[in-house]
């Protein structure tokens, strides 16, 4: 899969609400689509989830589907407990995965 | 007499009737061939909140009211809770009505979350109602909905 991008506040207090921003380039390839040489149908191949933990305790996970735009974009929040490692794992259909990690520092 | 003509005429009647349905499912069958698309959104909404009703209410998704281009219509969910260990929001599904696959997101929150707020970007079909689930940890289940005119399709070709 490709590169993943990450955004989280450089600062932040403990106690927070800060959004986290995350995108990865993919084709998310819905599998309703005809080749329109051969006509024969592409096969469906998307990412199908995302799960974000933080300092191993799971803050936010979904499933996406087809109908999720390419390069797929989520935004969420969370609130800061302290400092610590937030990871990223992105699923693909037939079980790749790819990962990324992002520190956060609280003060 | 009277009576078998009358006879005759219904069953004429029902004769072209049943032609003319057959042959507009004919003409149908091809474009509607998409297995995918034979489940509802409602079907899948059932099966996601197994078994509850969700009331109006509490969940607000935010969409574009024309989206030029369905390929990449921006969206955001949020939903009103307090976010505690004791009372806060599960999951979020959020479904297309009528695109050929209408789920599109099956977000799982945590009271780490902070907030029930998910922002990303949906392919939409055509023009239609856009709606979003909400499970509670007590059990409970909020809908909101929104209708979008989309201009260009952004699913298939």
């Amino acid at each position: 899969m490709a590169k993943p991008r990450i955004k989280v506040p450089k600062k932040a207090k403990v106690g927070d609400i800060v959004e986290i921003k995350s995108m990865i380039s993919h084709k998310m390839e819905t599998g309703l689509r005809k080749n329109k040489k051969t006509g024969e149908m592409i096969p469906r191949k998307i990412i199908n989830n995302l799960a974000v933990t933080f300092a191993g305790k799971e803050v936010f996970s979904t499933i996406l589907y087809p109908s999720v735009s390419a390069n797929p974009y989520v935004a969420f929040n969370f609130k800061v407990p302290g400092s610590g490692d937030m990871v990223f794992t992105w699923t693909e259909d037939g079980g790749k995965t790819t990962t990324a990690k992002k520190t956060i520092t609280a003060a | 007499m009277s009576d078998k003509i009358q006879i005759e005429v219904v069953n004429r009647r029902t004769f072209i009737l049943g032609a003319s349905a057959v042959a507009a499912l004919a003409t149908l069958a091809p474009i509607g061939s998409t297995p995918a698309s034979a489940k509802a959104w409602e079907d899948f909404m059932k099966e996601a909140i197994k078994g509850a009703t969700p009331t109006e209410g509490k969940v607000k998704i935010d969409l574009p009211e024309i989206a030029e281009n369905g390929n990449t219509v921006p969206y955001k969910v949020n939903v009103e809770s307090p976010m505690s260990d004791a009372d806060h929001v599960t999951n979020v599904h959020v479904y297309a009505t009528g695109n050929p696959g209408p789920q599109i997101i099956s977000a799982k929150f945590t009271p780490m979350s902070g907030k029930a707020y998910v922002k990303s970007r949906m392919r939409l079909a055509k023009t239609q109602e856009v709606v979003a689930v909400a499970q509670m940890s007590n059990g409970k289940v909020y809908m909101g909905k929104t209708t979008v005119k989309v201009t260009i399709g952004g699913c298939g070709g």
